[in-house]
């Protein structure tokens, strides 16, 4: 098994990298030494040589996307290009301090309003904020829109969000976090949204509904329209999480479905990293009622310049999200990507994402695994459920992730959404070829077949990643998130 | 078709696969009034080539300047091997760390850099990191209220010498959770210690106190930390990582150490790139780990008993505890923590204290050689990294003609501390040389009307 030592227990006293701090230290001879620190900081010290291969050694016990597939449902795993990364790093957009005059980055300022633009044409709404820099802080800005759009018109009895029990996690946390109570709705046998227990949740308190299309549970919400007659006659608008939008470039718009806010993870559609946990960008979109409320800054253009719009622009914004103006580095490189793609190219996206899916099913059915909503289409992704073979054999949905990892598979979304039973979430995403997609059927098989002739064995799994399966309980009840020099040197 | 790798024989035979005639009938779900024909105001794909041309061109068009201005963002060096190292695919391209087994590089990165962060700041434990500074100072004040022991306070105390638009996102994520910031009295350019009693008689959750403050004053922060553990308050500490390589860490601060720390995680190997991606960094003690937001790596054993990383309490997160969670955030960042990892090592704790004393030398340099000038005053000293100046004439008419003589001369203070006069705040990172200094008066005298004296 790969192991690499952490880089504190190859530090030796006195050993330095560097040619990266000033030579000498300079003397500070005008403060007092109660406000100086009297120990130094506990960082390693190592060689620059030291530090590369460590970073490189550490890079190589990671699955990316780069080295596997990764049908991670829901998270959108395609290929990153090299050329969003290059240009994004440009020096001369690196090297722009975020409080210069505006005339000194109109290269940026120019780039970040044709995004805007795009995001517009994409979503079919009519103002965009680049300014969340995560899906998280976009459902915030969407949901603190909401509100203040009601607060704005004296109607301040609303603060409840509705949100359907297939939703993402961060929906419900959202609606906390904005001062709103979730109030969950339940999902029919088809996978649409119970309409009439929407119509029973509906009401005065009504802020707003959340909601993902396709879902969660990889299937279009056929009865949008509807929904969106619902909560509008309510006297609630309706939010659009973008997780999913992938599945729908160029051939439907969140504006035509009746959405007035929707945030767009440009990490998922737009191709931007992951980059081991963030960062992201969650920008938000709105129709002209919730435009006014947009969190600034924004870009707008005034005599052939471009310029950041702040209060005084928009007196009546949700306000500031960042300290600054957002993730705009990943900005860049979602702008690099969709310049790439035009129009035929996103929507050749949504056609090959769902080509790759409804192939990956179909073949998986095929092959006697149990699709969770087998009389619908499936979207970008789609859920199996491994509920029958659980039964059968006692392996479970995490065992065949595991085991997916020794056949050099990143395993699917496990677990989510919570409704189906030992379920894998699977998006294939357009990248990948039907080669990969073929091998991965197979896999799937092997596994279960292992499962069928020696569960034993296949709960032993994963056995050829740099660690086997970790113990969790421990993790979280003898607490050790920090290095200490007592914990000594592990051999 | 770009990034789509399907031939023609792929395509056929995947449609048979499925039974379809092509591809548009996948779509067969979407209410026929719902689907659109394409994205006409989108304009056709360009080749790389041409959008290397483009962006190239863009980047052109930005104007760099020789850099004086800091106010929550420093131009510092950047080792090479920090981003070369960093968008390594394995890094770059690498979802978020929940299949542990997949994922020890990175985890086991997080747990090195929260050991770092955690002794940096002299604190027990640190999260997986934040979206930026600002977002880490709002998270700090709602954890504050859910731990704080005044638990029917949701009110937080404030310097007064808080970055301004750090505090305007604060409010923003404060707002919907009836959050409230409450200024302390300042005089001085700092916190002023006899004017506290007024407060006596409130109830507040915790006092957040910048270091150094956003004017580079040193608040008086062991006596605020003594009094406001006195009233039952936690203590949260706002501060820039590469000045406490040098200044007393906020674990040491006054009798006890200051319960939570946060801040811009920027200055550690990450670019200035207009203002992001940054990241924001937090620790505390041990006893509020659980109150913590954010994701949190932990080392523990594998079947085999071999030390391994894995994300840990995440019954705080949203995925789990939905409406009930610490906070809707679900992502780190975890790019910008790799780069800063690295620079951390490649500097070590001596680089990190080279780095930072010669900040504040410069910064004494440049403030030395800008009040040479006629009514070119320092106002408050002692002062760290960043120091503020009074101007004899309103400051965005020089900070204009400087910028048209390609310096950018430090950030205006007019508009959120009026209080101040003409104040210009000024910085001079390690980056500045003797020779820099100097254009910088010469061009100062400029700006001001002055025959330069050379």
């Amino acid at each position: 098994m790969r192991r690499e030592d952490l880089i504190f227990e190859q530090s030796r006293p006195g050993r330095r990298a560097s040619t990266h701090a000033p030579a000498t230290i300079a003397a500070i001879d005008d403060l007092p030494a109660s406000v100086l620190r009297e120990a130094p900081p506990p960082l390693p010290e190592v060689s620059e040589l030291q530090v590369v291969r460590h970073f490189t050694r550490l890079s190589q016990l990671n699955f990316s996307i780069d080295t596997h597939f990764y049908p991670l449902g829901s998270c959108t795993m395609k290929y990153n290009p090299r050329v969003s990364n290059t240009l994004a790093m440009l020096p001369g957009f690196l090297a722009r301090h975020p409080l210069e005059p505006d005339s000194h980055a109109q290269g940026v300022l120019e780039s970040l309003f044709d995004l805007q633009e795009l995001l517009k044409a994409a979503t079919g709404m009519s103002g965009v904020s680049l300014t969340p820099m995560a899906g998280a802080q976009g459902e915030f800005a969407g949901i603190a829109m909401i509100r203040a759009w009601h607060l704005a018109r004296g109607d301040t009895g609303r603060t409840q969000i509705i949100v359907p029990d297939a939703a993402h996690g961060t929906n419900p946390a959202t609606a906390s976090m904005c001062g709103c109570e979730a109030i969950e709705i339940p999902t029919g046998p088809d996978g649409d949204v119970d309409i009439d227990a929407l119509r029973r949740a509906v009401g005065p308190k009504t802020a707003g509904i959340m909601l993902t299309n396709p879902s969660t549970l990889g299937v279009f919400e056929r009865r949008i329209s509807e929904i969106a007659d619902i909560v509008h006659a309510a006297g609630g608008l309706l939010y659009y999480d973008g997780a999913n939008l992938n599945a729908i470039l160029g051939r439907a718009l969140p504006a035509g479905m009746g959405f007035d806010v929707v945030h767009i993870n440009l990490h998922k559609t737009f191709s931007t990293p992951h980059g081991g946990g963030g960062p992201g960008a969650g920008v938000v979109a709105v129709n002209s009622r919730l435009e006014p409320f947009l969190p600034i800054p924004i870009v707008g253009k005034r005599d052939g310049s471009y310029v950041w719009l702040s209060e005084a622009d928009r007196p009546q914004s949700i306000g500031r999200l960042s300290g600054f103006m957002g993730n705009t580095g990943i900005l860049l490189r979602a702008y690099v990507y969709m310049r790439l793609l035009g129009a035929e190219g996103m929507r050749r996206v949504s056609g090959y994402a769902t080509l790759n899916a409804n192939y990956l099913s179909t073949r998986l059915a095929a092959a006697g695994f149990t699709i969770a909503y087998p009389q619908r289409r499936a979207s970008h992704e789609f859920i199996i459920s491994l509920k029958d073979v659980a039964r059968d054999t006692g392996a479970t949905a995490m065992d065949f992730a595991k085991a997916l990892l020794d056949r050099g598979f990143h395993a699917p979304t496990t677990y989510f959404p919570l409704l189906v039973p030992e379920c894998l979430l699977i998006e294939p995403t357009e990248t990948e070829t039907r080669q990969e997609l073929d091998a991965f059927v197979q896999a799937l098989c092997e596994i279960r077949d292992l499962a069928f002739r020696d569960v034993g064995e296949l709960k032993r799994a994963p056995q050829t990643t740099p660690v086997r399966r970790l113990d969790d309980v421990r993790a979280a009840r003898q607490l050790d998130l920090v290095w200490h020099s007592r914990s000594g040197t592990v051999n | 078709m770009p990034f789509i790798p399907h031939t023609d024989d792929d395509l056929a035979a995947m449609l048979q696969t499925i039974g379809v005639a092509d591809i548009d009938a996948l779509f067969d779900e979407i209410p026929a009034a719902l689907r659109v024909g394409g994205l006409p105001a989108v304009p056709p794909g360009m080749s790389e080539a041409a959008v290397v041309r483009l962006m190239r061109a863009r980047a052109a068009r930005n104007v760099d300047s020789l850099c004086f201005l800091g106010a929550g963002a420093y131009e510092h060096h950047i080792p090479a091997a920090v981003w070369e190292l960093a968008t390594r695919g394995e890094f770059y391209s690498a979802y978020t760390p929940y299949q542990a087994e997949a994922s020890q590089g990175t985890l086991q990165l997080i747990y090195e850099y929260q050991s770092m962060l955690a002794g940096l700041v002299d604190l027990d434990v640190s999260n997986a990191s934040l979206y930026d500074g600002a977002t880490a100072f709002a998270e700090a004040c709602l954890m504050a209220v859910r731990a704080s022991r005044n638990r029917n306070s949701r009110r937080v105390l404030v310097a007064r010498y808080l970055h301004p638009l750090w505090r305007k996102a604060a409010e923003t994520l404060l707002r919907g959770q009836a959050v409230e910031l409450v200024e302390l009295p300042s005089s001085g350019g700092r916190t002023d210690m006899q004017a506290l009693a007024a407060l006596d008689a409130q109830d507040f959750a915790a006092v957040c106190l910048p270091w150094p403050n956003f004017l580079g004053g040193l608040e008086p922060v062991d006596e605020l930390t003594d009094w406001a553990h006195g009233r039952n308050m936690l203590v949260i500490a706002v501060c820039n990582p590469v000045a406490i390589g040098l200044l007393k860490p906020p674990g040491k601060w006054g009798a006890q150490g200051a319960d939570i720390a946060c801040g811009e995680g920027q200055p550690l190997g990450i670019p200035l790139s207009s203002g992001g991606p940054y990241f924001g960094f937090m620790a505390c003690r041990q006893a509020l780990v659980r109150q913590m937001p954010g994701r949190i790596v932990g080392q523990t054993l594998d079947i085999e008993g071999r030390r391994g990383f894995t994300l840990t309490l995440q019954a705080r997160e949203q995925h789990i505890r939905r409406s009930k969670a610490t906070s809707n955030i679900c992502t780190n960042q975890g790019l910008m923590v790799t780069a800063a990892t690295i620079h951390l090592c490649l500097l070590g704790s001596e680089g990190l204290r080279r780095v930072a004393a010669q900040c504040h030398t410069n910064t004494r340099a440049l403030v030395a050689a800008l009040t040479s000038l006629p009514g070119v005053d320092l106002q408050f000293s002692p002062y760290f990294h960043e120091a503020v100046l009074t101007l004899p004439q309103p400051v965005a008419p020089v900070l204009a003609r400087l910028a048209a003589a390609g310096i950018l001369g430090g950030h205006d203070l007019q508009a959120d501390f009026p209080e101040l006069g003409h104040a210009l705040l000024v910085c001079a990172t390690e980056l500045r040389t003797a020779e820099d200094i100097e254009t910088y008066r010469q061009a100062m005298a400029g700006a001001l009307g002055m025959a330069v004296a050379t």
